[in-house]
């Protein structure tokens, strides 16, 4: 079977580094884009605002429309969870990729994000928890421990964590999370319609508060990625060479994990569970500008930012005047990719 | 080895699976009258017979006849189709990982049915056939994804899981639009439940589960034999491209109305084969056994999940906590055979 993987075609064989014109030239395509997706996402939604109702909200001068006003007020907080939300995400894709050495490593597809899930609901119904920086750190000790979980049974058997058996016993861990999860509402009907909402994972709720509860956790756990690049880019060699050339590769591997598990637990604690985020954007940008982790990381981080909030402006867009969570469209997106970077990459490792 | 040796070892493998079969229906039985006896009021096995048998008992006719017999008998029918389905993906993919649950073919059966019942209101039959369309469309969509350049299984369970996720995300959205009063059918399509089950809601079940079951019995030697691989069951005069679309459509068929009157209860079909193939040993078809685990299954899960708490859970909450230590249980058990993913 894993014969079978490797067999197909050698993937389009991502460079280390790609010329510096051409990470400049990405770099200023990816801002622009950003900014341009920031724009649309204060203007557009159920009501239209335009740029001069935009700047007068922003600054307090306006005497316009008090409905723009709202709106605007409403979707600027939005708008900067979305860009949190989306560049911890993927951040956290590109670190767990590179631990794992695993194309397919991803919080919701490895059944991380279930487990910070799973862990908000328990702290809520058993401990009563009621703040949102009691929720973050619940979610990333769930976080955590589901990824030990599904790390641990994922290198069962021959061949360690190869990327089927780590998608499966994501795929396994995750529906056991869930049925604890429904395990745990059932019984409670009041809660059961809120977790609904927030299991589909979205930024409609965003106010000013979680953003600054939040803000630290992710800030933190970038920091710990960003410090381990060098080390992941020595990952990438494989463990003897990596370990050849000087890397304490467990430790890398440990302080790496951590990163990427304060990230998504941080995230999914406010946002809820979101899904692929993490595993397209790392995968777009190694084509794009290279595998070297210094460059990559913060590349991901913008790329992720950008999708999360275009695809929160299409959610709102596209079914106006209802809305579609920003997680429903990230899956419909990102599926396609998994497919794609199945049938095309060679799965071995990374 | 002489002719009479494997004749031999053939006649010894069909009766242990004759005796694994028996004893496995004889479970079925016994879980299936205790589940009749055991509820919110407890009836003899005196009462219970008599009912089954047709005549009036005050208040027993009603709980058993009414609610706890449809449910049961949901609950076999179910186990069995989710079972056989399994174990036929199992089999035609040569991967124990690779049944309808997993790869999303339940997810498209759920994610039609969502559709049919929230968004355009449909009835009991018209929901059916839509998860049955959904289930098919899935399944034929995987199959042509992942058949680029030669059939391969791995690709196949990975693309599968990406169909899942992206059909639960569907799910989810439905349901989240969902007025409150449909939260209860709302759980019932997230973890699966034979809550709610009428004679009405299990005959169409019943009937296809007696024409594809059969179809997948009368197919069995033929899937035995696509075990071998493609070319080798070429040379033995098969058509592998005919038979393995027939395995499939019935398989496909099997989940789609088990998961339309059930909704998708968990890891039923994955756990089935395994354990039936441990059960029965090497070389035998799994067919019969597998169905009757599953049946055992659903049965017993429903029953804990019914009477052993304070509250009572749908039958697919029981069956997904129960599916991850089994899956750490298979892994450890390929690790020392030695099989690799």
């Amino acid at each position: 079977m894993s014969g079978a993987l490797r067999t197909v075609a050698p993937p389009d064989a991502a460079p280390l580094r790609r010329p510096v014109g051409v990470r400049v030239g990405w770099l200023i395509a990816v801002v622009v884009v950003l900014v341009l997706v920031v724009m649309a996402s204060v203007a557009f939604g159920t009501r239209q605002v335009g740029f001069d109702e935009i700047v007068g909200a922003l600054f307090g001068t306006d005497s316009g429309d008090p409905l723009g006003r709202a709106a605007v007020t409403k979707r600027v907080p939005r708008t900067v969870l979305a860009l949190l939300i989306g560049a911890a995400l993927s951040m956290a894709g590109t670190t767990m990729q590179a631990v794992t050495r695993n194309p397919l490593a991803e919080p919701g597809i490895l059944g991380v994000s279930a487990g910070a899930s799973l862990a908000v609901a328990m702290g809520i119904v058993f401990l009563g928890l009621s703040d949102p920086y009691e929720y973050i750190v619940v979610a990333v000790l769930g976080a955590a421990i589901a990824s030990l979980l599904v790390y641990s049974v994922g290198s069962l058997g021959r061949g360690g964590a190869t990327p089927l058996k780590l998608a499966l016993a994501g795929a396994a861990m995750a529906a056991a999370f869930t049925s604890l999860l429904s395990a745990i509402l059932l019984p409670r009907v009041d809660l059961i319609s809120t977790f609904l909402f927030w299991q589909v994972g979205g930024v409609g709720g965003a106010t000013w508060d979680r953003i600054a509860a939040v803000a630290p956790f992710l800030a933190i756990g970038a920091l710990i990625c960003f410090a381990n690049a060098k080390g992941m880019n020595t990952l990438a060699l494989g463990d003897d060479l990596a370990a050849g050339l000087g890397a304490n590769v467990g430790r890398v591997r440990l302080v790496s994990a951590i990163g990427a598990i304060v990230l998504c637990g941080a995230a999914t604690a406010i946002a809820g569970p979101i899904a692929f985020v993490g595993l397209v954007v790392p995968h777009v940008f190694r084509l794009l500008i290279g595998s070297d982790h210094h460059w990559l990381l913060p590349f991901a981080a913008l790329g992720g930012a950008a999708l999360l909030v275009a695809a929160d402006v299409l959610g709102r867009v596209i079914a106006r005047p209802e809305e579609i969570e920003v997680g429903i469209i990230t899956a419909v997106i990102g599926a396609p990719v998994l497919i794609w970077v199945v049938r095309h990459q060679k799965l071995r490792e990374l | 080895m002489s002719v009479g040796t494997i004749v031999a070892g053939r006649r010894r493998r069909q009766r242990n699976r004759m005796l694994v079969s028996t004893g496995l229906g004889g479970a079925v039985i016994v879980v299936f009258v205790v589940s009749l006896m055991v509820g919110n009021t407890f009836y003899g096995l005196g009462d219970v017979a008599r009912v089954v048998l047709g005549e009036e008992v005050p208040g027993a006719s009603f709980t058993v006849g009414e609610l706890r017999l449809p449910r049961a008998t949901l609950g076999v029918l179910t186990g069995l189709a989710f079972g056989i389905a399994g174990v036929t993906f199992q089999t035609m993919l040569r991967n124990p990982l690779a049944s309808p649950d997993v790869i999303g073919i339940s997810s498209g059966a759920s994610a039609a049915a969502v559709i049919g019942i929230i968004t355009l209101g449909l009835n009991d039959t018209a929901v059916s056939m839509m998860a049955l369309g959904g289930a098919l469309l899935t399944a034929l969509g995987m199959y042509l994804l992942a058949s680029r350049g030669g059939f391969a299984g791995g690709r196949l369970v990975l693309i599968g899981i990406g169909f899942a996720a992206v059909l639960q995300s569907v799910v989810a959205y439905t349901l989240s639009r969902a007025a409150q009063w449909d939260l209860q059918a709302a759980m019932h399509w997230l973890t699966g439940s034979l809550n709610g089950a009428t004679w009405k809601s299990v005959s169409p079940l019943a009937v296809v589960c007696v024409v594809f079951v059969t179809l997948l019995l009368v197919l069995g030697r033929d899937l035995s034999v696509l075990r071998l691989g493609d070319d080798s069951s070429a040379a033995l005069g098969l058509h592998v491209h005919r038979t393995r679309l027939l395995l499939l459509v019935a398989a496909v068929v099997l989940v789609a109305f088990a998961t339309a009157s059930a909704g998708p209860i968990a890891f039923v079909a994955f756990m089935s084969g395994p354990i039936a193939a441990r059960l029965v040993g090497p070389g035998a078809s799994l067919i019969v056994p597998a169905g009757l685990v599953g049946a055992l299954l659903v049965l017993t899960a429903d029953l804990v999940g019914q009477n052993a708490f304070d509250h009572r859970y749908p039958v697919g909450v029981i069956t997904g906590i129960m599916g991850a230590p089994y899956l750490v249980g298979l892994l450890v058990l390929l690790n020392r055979s030695g099989g690799a993913l």
